[in-house]
This record gives C-alpha cells, sequence and structure tokens, in this order.
C-alpha cells in the first residue's frame, strides 16, 4: 500500500477513535441526566430516605456529602499548603525530598478502599471516633493531602522566577516573598485545583464506607446545636453520603423504587460535579482577571 | 534608640520565618506519620493471619479455595487475585489504544480545536464518581451483555468494561503531555524528509514518547486495580476463577468492600480481609516502583 493510503486510513482510525470518546461521555451525561433528571424533584432533593416503601428522598445523604467535604476542606487546604509550599520554595533537591516526593506519589496512588480500611482501624477503632463524619473527614484527608501538596507544589512552580528575585532586590524575607509575593500569584491556580480535588472527594465512597459509616440517624434541620445527637451539625455522628448512598441503593436496595432512586441520585451527583468543574474554570480565570488587571499600570 | 529599633524589626520577620518554616515541617511530617502508620497498621493486621492462624503465605496466594465460613475454612485468595489482574489487564488493553487515539486527535491531528474539545471531555470524564459509573454498567452494560452475549451479563466482560472508561482520562492525560512537550524540531525533520503524518507518528513520535505512554498505562491500572465499588456492582462476586469472560467473579476489592462490614475484627476471615488489603497496598508500591522505572527512561 502507498504510504499516502496509509496515512489516510490511520488519520481517519484516529478520528473515529477521538470522536468515539467524545461520544461516550455525551452517551454517559445524556443516560444519567436523562434517566435521572425526571425523579429529582424538591422532595427528592429534600426528604428523608424510606427503607422498604416507595418514595424515598435523599436530603440527609445531600447534606452529609456537602457538609463532609466543607470539614475535609477544612483540614487538608491548609496542611496541603503548608506542605506543597515547603517541597516548591524551601525543600532542597536531596535524599530526604525526593524522599517526600515518593510519599506524596505513593499516598495518592493507594486505591480508596485501603485508605478506607486504614481508617476503621485507627481513626474509627483505635482512636474511637467511631463511625462519624470527623473519621470520614479525616479518612478524605489522607485521600485529600497528597492532591492538595501537588496542586499547591505546581502552582508554586509556575510563578515567573524573576518576581520572586525582585522580592529578594527588595531584601524581603523569604516568608515574606512567599506569603506577599508568591501566594496571590499562585492564588488561581490553588483554587481552580482544589474546586476540581473537591469534586473527587464528592463522589469518594470506597474510603467513607468504612469511616463515616452507611447510615444515617434521623436529622432534625430545626437543631442547630452541634452537640445534639441528631442535629445535622453534630460532627460525631454517623453519616452516609451521597455515594455510598448511592451504592447502598444499587446492591442491596429493596425499595421498589430503587432503580429510580440510584438514577436521580446519580444524575445530582453528576450535576454537583459539573458545577465543581464549571466554578473552578470561571473562578480561576475570574481571580486571575482580577489580579492581572490591577497590575496592568500602562 | 535607632539600632534597637532595627534589632526588633530583624527578629520580627526573623520569627515570621522560623513560625512558617515550622508550621511547613509539621506539614510534611504529617505526611511522613499518614503513609508509615498507614503501611504499619494494615501491614501488621494483614500478617496476623499467617502468624496466629495456620494459613501458610503460599496457601492463602494460590490456594483456589475460598470458604471461610465452612467447618474446615480454607483461605484461598487466589480467585481473586487472578480475577483483579485480569479486569485490571482487560480493562488496560482496551482503553489503551483509545486512549493513545484520543492523545494523537488532541496534540498531532488537529491541535486547536481538538483539545479544546477533548480536553473538557477528558476531565469531565476522570470527574464522574465511581459509583455512578457502577450505576451506569449496572443498567447498560451487563443488560447489553446479557441479550447479546452468553452468561448472566455480569462478570468479567462488564466490569473490564467499565474500569476501561474509568481510566481512559488518566491515560490519556499523560499520554497527551509526553507528546506535547515532545520537541517541534524531531517532527518537522521527519516531515522534511518527506514522511507522511502517519509515518511521523509511528516511526518518531511513538517510539520517543513510549515511555511516558506506558507510563500513563501503568497509572491507568494501579487505578483499575484499586477500584471498588464500580467493579463490585458489575463483577457478579462468585469465590471462583472465571473459566470465560462472561463468567462472574471477583477481585480483591469487591471480597473486601462486601465482606469487611459482614465480619467481627480479629476473626480468621476479617484477618483473611486484611491480608487482601496488604496485597493492594504491595501492588500499589509495585506500580509506583514501575512508573518511577518509566519516569527515568523518559529522562535519557
Amino acid at each position: 500500500m502507498k504510504p499516502r493510503t496509509v496515512n489516510k486510513i490511520a488519520t481517519s482510525l484516529i478520528v473515529f477513535f477521538a470522536m468515539l470518546i467524545v461520544a461516550i461521555l455525551v452517551g454517559l451525561l445524556g443516560y444519567i441526566l436523562f434517566r435521572g433528571i425526571s425523579h429529582i424533584s424538591w422532595d427528592f432533593l429534600f426528604s428523608a430516605p424510606q427503607k422498604i416503601r416507595a418514595g424515598g428522598g435523599i436530603g440527609p445523604q445531600l447534606f452529609n456529602s456537602i457538609f463532609l467535604l466543607v470539614l475535609t476542606l477544612i483540614i487538608t487546604v491548609p496542611l496541603g499548603l503548608g506542605a506543597g509550599i515547603y517541597m516548591a520554595e524551601y525543600a532542597r533537591p536531596g535524599k530526604i525530598t525526593s524522599f517526600i516526593r515518593l510519599i506524596v506519589e505513593v499516598l495518592s496512588s493507594f486505591p480508596s478502599i485501603v485508605v478506607g480500611l486504614f481508617g476503621l482501624l485507627l481513626i474509627v477503632n483505635y482512636f474511637n471516633l467511631g463511625f462519624s463524619l470527623i473519621s470520614g473527614a479525616l479518612a478524605l484527608t489522607v485521600f485529600n493531602l497528597p492532591l492538595m501538596v501537588r496542586i499547591t507544589e505546581q502552582a508554586f512552580r509556575s510563578v515567573p522566577k524573576q518576581q520572586k528575585e525582585a522580592g529578594f532586590a527588595l531584601g524581603l524575607s523569604k516568608w515574606k516573598i512567599v506569603t506577599s509575593v508568591l501566594f496571590p500569584v499562585a492564588l488561581p491556580t490553588i483554587i481552580t485545583g482544589t474546586i476540581l480535588s473537591a469534586g473527587r472527594v464528592f463522589g469518594e465512597a470506597a474510603a467513607l464506607m468504612f469511616t463515616a459509616g452507611m447510615s444515617s440517624p434521623r436529622l432534625d434541620f430545626t437543631n442547630w446545636n452541634p452537640l445534639s445527637p441528631n442535629s445535622p451539625l453534630n460532627p460525631f455522628r454517623p453519616a452516609e453520603t451521597l455515594a455510598v448512598h448511592i451504592w447502598k441503593v444499587n446492591s442491596e436496595g429493596i425499595a421498589p423504587d430503587a432503580a429510580q432512586i440510584a438514577a436521580g441520585a446519580s444524575a445530582v451527583l453528576v450535576i454537583m460535579v459539573l458545577i465543581f468543574n464549571l466554578a473552578a474554570r470561571y473562578f480561576g480565570r475570574f481571580i486571575y482577571r482580577k489580579l492581572t488587571a490591577s497590575k496592568r499600570m500602562n | 534608640m535607632r539600632v534597637k529599633l532595627k534589632n526588633s524589626r530583624i527578629e520580627k520577620h526573623h520569627i515570621e520565618d522560623f513560625v512558617g518554616r515550622t508550621y511547613m515541617s509539621f506539614c510534611v511530617l504529617l505526611l511522613i506519620t499518614i503513609i508509615v502508620s498507614m503501611v504499619y497498621f494494615v501491614a501488621s493486621k494483614g500478617i496476623s493471619t499467617f502468624t496466629s492462624g495456620d494459613v501458610s503465605v503460599s496457601d492463602f496466594l494460590f490456594g483456589t479455595k475460598w470458604s471461610p465460613e465452612a467447618d474446615t475454612p480454607s483461605f484461598g485468595a487466589f480467585p481473586f487475585i487472578a480475577g483483579s489482574f485480569l479486569v485490571t489487564l482487560l480493562a488496560a488493553l482496551i482503553a489503551s489504544p483509545l486512549s493513545l487515539c484520543a492523545a494523537l486527535f488532541m496534540t498531532e491531528i488537529v491541535p486547536g480545536w481538538g483539545k479544546k474539545l477533548l480536553q473538557p471531555v477528558i476531565e469531565l470524564l476522570a470527574g464522574i464518581p465511581s459509583v455512578v459509573y457502577g450505576f451506569i454498567g449496572l443498567s447498560v452494560i451487563v443488560p447489553f451483555l446479557r441479550n447479546n452475549l452468553p452468561g448472566q451479563g455480569i462478570g468479567v466482560a462488564a466490569g473490564a468494561l467499565v474500569l476501561s472508561v474509568m481510566i481512559l482520562p488518566t491515560i490519556t492525560s499523560v499520554a497527551a503531555d509526553a507528546l506535547a512537550s515532545l520537541p517541534q524540531n524531531l517532527k518537522e525533520s521527519s516531515y522534511a524528509l518527506g514522511a507522511t503524518r502517519w509515518q511521523t507518528i509511528s516511526r518518531v513520535i511513538i517510539p520517543t514518547t513510549f515511555p511516558a505512554i506506558m507510563t500513563g498505562i501503568v497509572l491507568g491500572m494501579a487505578r483499575a486495580f484499586g477500584e471498588a465499588l464500580a467493579v463490585q456492582m458489575v463483577i457478579g462476586n462468585a469465590p471462583f476463577v472465571p473459566k470465560s469472560l462472561f463468567e462472574s467473579a471477583s477481585t480483591l476489592t469487591s471480597v473486601i468492600t462486601l465482606g469487611m462490614g459482614n465480619t467481627t475484627m480479629g476473626s480468621a476471615h476479617n484477618n483473611a480481609l486484611w491480608s487482601m488489603a496488604l496485597v493492594l497496598m504491595l501492588m500499589t508500591f509495585v506500580f509506583v516502583f514501575f512508573v518511577r522505572l518509566l519516569e527515568r527512561r523518559n529522562k535519557i
């Protein structure tokens, strides 16, 4: 065969497969949204699930997912920033630094179920926190921390070197340069990355089954005292998240409309992830524009 | 007076520097503590099967009989280890060519809008939670396989298909990064010699970026090997070595998912599940080792 013909065939095959991937995504999203959206209503979003009867909602699960995400971010963002800045600005190339890098790499490739089991052993049983939101948040910290470290390190490394040098030329201390010169420039990237990682945490289930638990107590949404056992804000109560709920409904749900509930909950989950994605893009661009516009002198 | 003022100012930023440094060291130490305690706890639990019970390592790894609740229990985990490797390899076989095509499309065929089109697609595919993939597998792939092919639909093939979609984004983004960072003049000199695009891709671009593409595939396999819930929903969870692709099987992760909640801590059955978690953890180390090896080759 002529090379030209081969080239044409190969190119069209590559284009075909690339388009196939686009088709897979469109098909997946279309299927989830088409099947699920008809089941989503205010009642579905805010009412409690039913065990045996039809018509259960996902209210507590949705709340748990969001609350758990907030708790996790409160713990991981400052820790991840610290370690990430260290890796980007302070660590000198050497054995210790490459060891830490290896740790971050291993930690981020651990299967989430192993993280969940570790949480079960150490946080739930050994520290005796039980199946609770706080146990779940700590397990997700193990899961999310390496991501945050990576995001922060990359964001700091992508800051132009001249900016740092200008800071040194002014006689600023290293810490001052990090906090008031590099950090504002790196911020848009960090925020984008954090929101994207939040999307991942939001959909995480395997690590939560053994730490946050697979049940929710009856929540009283008028009780905002964080110490009372049926208050939604109590961090020491068990909490089933949306992703865990989907798994449970699919594999052991006995309600007659289990399939519809799974479809509706999946649609809600995917819509939330889509929102996280769009928000990441929008926020990153928005903050970047703000920062660069304020610096445009001429 | 002036000297004193100057001194105190120096002290202030020294203190700031010190506090910042201490905080950062604390964060890094925390990372190290997490990983050390993780390895210690999972390993100490996982080893107890072999130290306290009368199960030997080879019985566990190569025994094919799994009946933990029988009168004379046997803990052969080989069916699950085989299942894990089987679905992982199949998923990589399905996903790798597709991902490579997507990456080539983004970087070589239509670099401009190809990237604009596929980048968000890849990000969204990566963002869809694994339970949603499991749900789709259960409600689309399983019925499709049941109606068109032998078997019940649930099984190795369904698991591999679900996993292959899940690892597509991982492989594609690593491969696309590698292709995009290839020096431009390599391609240009190939075109200057009169090579067609496919000749350039197959003889220059892919051989040069091969280690990086392999890195992507290994990362994808690591993800597939550790994925729990999506696989558990579609694979059928039968404790046997599958004889065909359309038979139901189990993976290490699916057995742990189902078993851990129903066994009491410290029982032999429970300990065997921890040993499987230990196998999963060791496999993670193997995958990371391969990634590092490939990256080192990539540098040269």
